[in-house]
């Protein structure tokens, strides 16, 4: 296994860093997302603590979208499910933590095993279609309040009886909280990276990259496909468990529609895909940003600006959009491709062989070129 | 038994307004890889269009005036936004199939956004003839008049759908190119066009679908999610039917209308499954690819 020297010593530098912001009582203008000026107070906490928490889930969508090709539209299904699974069982069923998690896990799992097998029997866009529906199905379902357990439109809040007072919502308890979700980011991302750099994550980029030659190779694409849909989920799924304590609701209109799911993707984008740490620094990027947003365009001065600037700003799902749109055409490797690019710019010479590989040439393989289809 | 036939009916007519959604995304796909997003936007855009126009008649303008005129600036209004996103962020990415799809995502969520911030969530009601209302009687069964529009709107659609794709220069051109874009090409045919007439073409039946879907079951009220809300379906009939697939479209859209109808009617009853219906729709797309990963009318290669 090849080590990146200076990158894990700079992401270890940055996890002890995080580790450390709340000692951190700085007072710093205007750039901080949460009501009060200082970075370690509690909502500046619990912002980042839940964009740590959007970090691991956009680092484990990465394993599909950019190391294996997939354009899955089915990433909250998974997220919510963890949220979901978590809460009934603590809220309604009265059930102990471990048991909770215990069961968390297993419906995680085995979800992500039914809907990946039934979604990888067809390839290229129709699997964006298939895992979409069954996202979208799960929308109705939670929104359907099948007996009274998910609270339908309203939510459910969590119960936190059943939970250690350390990790109770309490304002108090926002620091335990926040190194509760760097912990998971910090999990998440080391087996993330495991898996990328056993055999099994090499053979997926090859699955990406040319899918007939590993099957000429003797092995099924499928099982693979299968491992990296699991793994990606699971990240999703145990996110979704550490949003929950961090928010202390679930509510179907924040974890579970299809415009979350775009948020993922655009955060991935906007670090870059199939990239050491682009994903995960997207994730983070995307959610400060879009908590920032909410503050400034809940200010009195805001109200003053004219409508043709008021009425877009205060519409997160128009930047999302306008994000979406600027990416593809201008920035298609994301910020670790512009950090690539202009790194081989100095240096003189193009692009070696770790050069992130940009959207564009991910994504032109995603879907099967007409020629793929006529040969297989 | 007369329940049942008035749900047949129902079903038929929503099974009328996936096709016109549908039917354009499948064309799309089969033409020029593309999971065209935006197609969720064309429909609201074509409804919103209809309801503008509306409102600049004279109040004195019959009702069936008026719905006529909503008709014909929704099919308008859906074909020149689709030929905008295609001339301006479709053809700079050709070649870039999956590039496009983003910016189709990208396209939709921000003028829905826009749309959003300016009319808010549910706030509009598009004037209609008030016989939309009524229902006609046959036999013991009951028929609301609403329904008969959305039907015979996808029937005259699927009707000059298929005499264009078979009998005109252009129709044919695209049918080739859904088979073999690179032999056409190679021909000598410009391609580029085809492209820009699938839009053109998809963007109307989208925009009709849009208009229809509102006048018919949304109780006359504008969304600016509804086009959104659709598309989940029309993605559904495009999997199931077989993508490229018009026929496949008009059998997939007929299941999935009658089957969500059923659903909802027989299974809604009961608490906790109000959506029922929808979630049915997902299990036939899942028993389908089991059976048939390429849908009903997809052809095998």
């Amino acid at each position: 296994m090849r080590v990146p020297r200076l990158g894990l010593a700079v992401g270890v530098a940055l996890v002890v860093l995080a580790a450390l912001v709340p000692y951190l009582g700085l007072h710093i203008p205007a750039v901080l997302p949460g009501t009060q000026d200082v970075l370690n107070s509690a909502g500046n906490l619990s912002i980042l603590a839940v964009s740590f928490v959007f970090g691991a889930v956009a680092l484990g969508y990465d394993v599909l979208f950019g190391y294996t090709g997939l354009l899955s539209l089915g990433v909250v299904l998974h997220f919510a499910t963890g949220v979901y699974v978590f809460d009934i069982a603590l809220t309604d069923w009265h059930w102990s933590l471990a048991a909770a998690l215990a069961i968390t896990a297993a419906v995680g799992l085995g979800l992500a095993l039914v809907v990946g097998a039934i979604s990888l029997r067809v390839t290229g866009i129709a699997f964006t279609m298939v895992t979409l529906a069954f996202a979208q199905a799960f929308y109705f379902l939670i929104q359907d309040n099948p007996h009274g357990l998910t609270g339908g439109q309203d939510g459910l809040a969590l119960s936190t009886t059943r939970l250690p007072s350390v990790l109770s919502g309490a304002v108090s308890n926002t620091r335990s909280l926040y190194w509760l979700a760097l912990a998971f980011l910090v999990v998440a991302g080391a087996a993330v990276w495991i898996f990328i750099e056993s055999s099994v994550g090499h053979v997926l980029v090859a699955v990406r990259d040319n899918e007939a030659r590993v099957e000429v190779l003797g092995l099924r694409p499928f099982g693979f496909k299968l491992a990296a849909y699991t793994l990606s989920s699971l990240v999703a799924t145990g996110a979704g468990v550490v949003y929950l304590l961090l928010i202390g609701t679930a509510v179907p209109d924040a974890v579970a529609t299809t415009t979350l799911t775009l948020a993922i993707v655009v955060m991935v984008m906007l670090g870059g895909a199939a990239s050491r740490g682009g994903a995960v620094t997207g994730g983070i990027l995307y959610w400060y940003l879009e908590s920032l947003l909410v503050k400034v365009s809940g200010q009195p001065s805001f109200a003053g600006l004219p409508a043709v600037v008021r009425v877009p700003l205060s519409q997160p799902q128009f930047l999302l959009g306008a994000i979406f749109i600027l990416f593809v055409f201008f920035v298609p490797g994301g910020l670790a491709g512009t950090v690539a690019r202009l790194r081989a710019r100095r240096a003189g010479g193009s692009p070696g062989p770790g050069h992130p590989v940009t959207a564009h040439s991910v994504l032109a393989r995603l879907v099967p070129s007409r020629s793929d289809k006529e040969a297989s | 038994m007369t329940t049942f036939l008035s749900l047949t009916f129902a079903g038929l007519a929503l099974g009328a307004v996936y096709f016109l959604a549908a039917s354009g995304l499948s064309l799309i796909y089969g033409l020029m890889d593309i999971l065209n997003f935006a197609h969720g936007m064309f429909m609201t855009l074509g409804a919103y269009a209809g309801w503008d126009l509306a409102t600049h008649l004279p109040a004195t303008t019959p009702s069936v005036l008026t719905f006529a005129v909503e008709v014909v600036a929704a099919i308008a209004g859906g074909a020149l936004v689709a030929l905008l996103t295609e001339v301006v962020f479709i053809r700079p990415l050709y070649g870039k199939p999956l590039s496009q799809v983003l910016v189709t995502i990208g396209l939709d969520l921000a003028v829905v956004a826009l749309l959003l911030g300016g009319f808010g969530a549910n706030s509009l009601s598009l004037p209609v003839p008030l016989w939309f209302l009524e229902a006609t009687h046959a036999g013991s069964v009951l028929l609301p008049n609403a329904d008969f529009i959305a039907l015979a709107a996808g029937v005259v659609v699927l009707v000059v759908l298929e005499w264009f794709l078979r009998r005109t220069r252009f129709g044919i051109v695209i049918r080739a190119g859904v088979e073999n874009r690179e032999m056409v090409s190679a021909l000598g045919v410009d391609v580029g066009r085809a492209f820009t007439l699938v839009f053109v073409i998809g963007g109307a039946m989208a925009g009709l679908a849009g208009l229809l879907y509102t006048a018919v079951f949304t109780g006359d009220l504008l969304s600016p999610l509804q086009g959104d809300g659709l598309l989940i379906f029309a993605f559904i009939v495009v999997v199931i039917g077989g993508l490229g697939s018009i026929r496949g479209s008009a059998v997939a859209a007929v299941v999935v209308g009658l089957l969500q109808d059923y659903a909802n009617y027989y299974g809604g009853q009961h608490a906790g499954f109000s959506e029922i219906g929808n979630l049915s729709t997902v299990l036939l797309l899942a028993l389908v690819l089991e059976v048939r990963p390429r849908g009903l009318f997809g052809r095998a290669t």
